[in-house]
């Protein structure tokens, strides 16, 4: 994909992708016959589910997981549900996944239309939270955390993509109306909207204050965007939210935007589509579509041995499954030919100091990587910098030993984070 | 869900570099070569069967100890090879086969593996097996009587052991350019400063190795040498020489930057080159060996850690 350049002397340049002038419209994939949805629930047959197979469901309903529970997912399609069963993603986290056939005739819920005249916070996020961009309404009622500015990020934050820099370009409007809609409902008056350079001018009329990133590969991370725009330096193990600043990719804000201005919950999810031979196309499928509708509609042939990326490839996550749904934060899908994907090898770290001088944030991962390995994560937290790290990958990217260096830091994270909370659990 | 494709499911990034630790051996065999086929040149088969012998027992060396500790075959990389050639090229043309193969075993075994293998050597592999052999047969390391036999049309004495015995008088035969030019007697890949310097320019601007090392090495022995040379210039020879004699050049673009024995961050960097520089012309200058080198650069690979804890302070961190 980016290979090492000729001179090595300085450190590679890595630059995200830039939006083309006139983006072309994204292809559109056919409603499937089946979709599933993810509620943020772990399932238990035991609990009082409020639904049932053979249910009938509307383009737009909520169906929310239990009277006892605030979890839900807005259907994205009408039709029938036909399974509800447990789903275990990455790091072990549990959700509750409906599988609904298609009817042919689409129909709309009209629940939420009726609240649209007075838009308020409940509403946003007991029917908005699983939008196109996923965005994140909890945080607002966190009294601990009092958020007083919101950044709404045009820049895609992982390499090739262009799904966000689009949405800037052409729902303009949309965003426009989602941030009025969002200053309204929480109250904060502080919003800016971060995007690369050559969307500055589009940028001006979403009524928010402009701020641009740069672009090289990882500043449109939030820790260093945070960094850029508002001068504050994330102290290492805390979150930007912990100092009043929250995340919303533009997707999410056109979404409310829209949302508020039709009536209708949006249920389309934009994405970056990158075929084997790395040919970027945008395209638009319903949340929920198996991942491997968008694979045929490109006449893509999948062998055994590729690989099906979510999100960018320095942070996403690969998949098992080609009948994976897309879902709401899906950005971009990446298929990889078994003979172009890198695999990382067995030998150990020999010291050449790559790693230090391309990570971002001067974490000693020559150091660092010695400790996880063996498994000493207290130590590599306390010591040597565990959490000042962003999570951009670039080290396992540039390790000549081929480490699964960025593996090794997040199972570190996991592990302390199993630790902490047994803890908190058994104190 | 039964009789589905089995797609590869690992753990981001899902890209690479290319770089790899078999392109980086190779590429540091690659640049020593202008100064290996230059010792060829010179030496004819007595050296070019020191280089051969030296790179096949290192990699026997590698092997067995592969097979003995169990673990998957790692000759493939090309370090161990690498080990093989720049301990070739330290090396006097007329050394016998069983020096050759002693030094491998030492480097290879000693230096590299009982400490875990590739990564984990704190010292140079290379220098500890020509230290241990240089400590144990004395001898066979005094050039003026290993290459006795050789008429090559220029003085053909050791420079660095005529200055440490003659003081300058002794070395006026000796011009910078002909010594950068090869003309004068010493290991067999060592003495083609050009080839050398060459070879270093390519690794430095390629990446391989780093210049703050290399440079800072350099400089250590330039402004040294420069010191002794203002103080006492009829005992002392002058920068230049320094620079091109002995181990210097060899020592700074290929032994000196090895990876493991050599810090990562700028400072620490700079620090080890330029402390290894400075021990060279000490050793030179008022030690008892002819060329310090060789235990210059393992005196700072032991100081390595310690100065690669000068490191800038990590995003967010909280003191």
């Amino acid at each position: 994909m980016i290979k090492r350049s000729f001179i090595g002397l300085a450190k590679p340049l890595i630059e995200y992708q830039a939006m083309d002038v006139t983006p072309l419209e994204p292809q559109e994939i056919s409603i499937p016959k089946k979709v599933t949805l993810f509620i943020d629930r772990p399932y238990n047959h035991r609990d009082s589910i409020l639904l049932n197979i053979g249910d009938q469901v509307k383009t737009g309903q909520k169906l929310s997981y239990s009277e006892d529970s605030d979890a839900y997912v807005i259907s994205t399609v009408t039709g029938t549900i036909s399974s509800i069963s447990s789903f275990i993603g990455d790091y072990g986290k549990a959700y509750t996944a409906i599988s609904i056939d298609v009817d042919e005739n689409e129909e709309t819920d009209d629940q939420f239309k009726e609240l649209i005249e007075d838009p308020t916070l409940d509403t946003a996020s007991n029917y908005l939270s699983g939008v196109p961009g996923n965005p994140c309404f909890k945080i607002f009622s966190d009294p601990e955390r009092p958020i007083n500015t919101i950044i709404v990020s045009g820049a895609d934050c992982d390499l090739l993509i262009t799904t966000n820099q689009y949405v800037v370009k052409a729902h303009i409007n949309a965003i426009n109306n989602g941030v009025r809609v969002l200053k309204k409902i929480t109250g904060i008056d502080n919003i800016l909207i971060a995007v690369p350079e050559n969307l500055m001018q589009d940028a001006v009329a979403s009524g928010a204050e402009v701020r641009t990133v740069d672009s090289e590969y990882p500043s449109a991370l939030p820790h260093l965007m945070m960094q850029t725009i508002s001068g504050q330096v994330v102290p290492a193990g805390k979150s930007c939210e912990d100092l009043g600043v929250c995340f919303f990719s533009t997707e999410a804000v056109a979404s409310i935007g829209k949302a508020f201005n039709e009536g209708s919950i949006p249920v389309t999810k934009t994405l970056t589509f990158i075929d084997k031979n790395g040919e970027k196309t945008l395209v638009s499928a319903r949340i929920g579509t198996p991942v491997s509708e968008i694979i045929k509609a490109f006449n893509v042939t999948l062998n055994e041995q590729d690989r099906i990326i979510f999100g960018g490839p320095m942070t996403g996550s690969s998949i098992y499954s080609e009948d994976y749904p897309v879902q709401a934060d899906t950005d971009a899908i990446i298929v990889q030919d078994k003979d172009h994907v890198a695999l990382v090898s067995e030998y150990p770290c020999i010291n050449c100091g790559e790693c230090i001088r391309i990570c971002p944030v001067n974490v000693p991962v020559n150091i660092l990587v010695r400790f996880l390995e063996a498994g000493q994560y207290e130590e590599a937290a306390e010591h040597y910098d565990l959490y000042s790290c962003i999570e951009c990958g670039l080290c396992s990217f540039v390790c000549v030993s081929k480490m699964p260096v960025f593996h090794y830091i997040k199972l570190a994270k996991y592990e302390l984070d199993r630790i902490s909370i047994a803890e908190a659990t058994n104190a | 869900m039964l009789n589905q494709k089995k797609l590869i499911v690992s753990h981001a990034p899902f890209c690479h570099d290319g770089s790899s630790i078999s392109v980086r051996s190779y590429h540091m065999m690659i640049a020593a070569l202008p100064a290996v086929l230059f010792g060829f040149f010179q030496y004819g088969i007595n050296a070019v069967g020191v280089v051969a012998l030296s790179i096949s027992f290192a990699i026997i060396w590698e092997l067995a100890i592969n097979k003995v500790t169990k673990r998957s075959i790692s000759i493939g990389d090309g370090n161990t090879a690498l080990i093989g050639l720049l301990f070739a090229m330290l090396l006097p043309a007329t050394s016998p086969w069983w020096l050759v193969i002693t030094g491998t075993f030492v480097a290879v075994v000693i230096g590299k593996h009982i400490f875990g293998g590739i990564g984990g050597n704190p010292f140079n592999p290379v220098l500890i097996g020509l230290a241990i052999l240089m400590v144990s047969w004395k001898d066979f390391f005094d050039f003026d009587q290993a290459l006795l036999n050789y008429d090559l049309g220029f003085a053909m004495v050791y420079p660095l052991a005529a200055v440490k015995h003659l003081g300058t008088p002794g070395i006026e035969a000796f011009s910078t350019g002909g010594l950068l030019l090869g003309q004068q007697s010493g290991g067999i890949g060592a003495t083609f400063g050009l080839g050398l310097i060459l070879g270093g320019i390519y690794l430095i601007v390629r990446g391989f190795i780093r210049w703050e090392i290399s440079i800072s090495f350099l400089a250590g022995i330039f402004i040294t040498a420069l010191l002794f040379n203002l103080n006492n210039p009829t005992l002392h020879a002058g920068p230049l020489f320094h620079l091109f004699t002995g181990y210097t050049l060899i020592g700074a673009f290929f032994l000196a930057s090895e990876d493991s024995s050599s810090p990562v961050n700028f400072i620490p960097m700079l620090i080890y080159g330029a402390g290894a520089g400075i021990m060279t012309v000490l050793v030179r200058n008022l030690g008892s060996y002819v060329d310090g080198v060789v235990f210059a650069i393992l005196l700072m690979n032991l100081i390595n850690p310690i100065v690669d804890k000068i490191r800038p302070k990590a995003l967010g961190k909280v003191v």
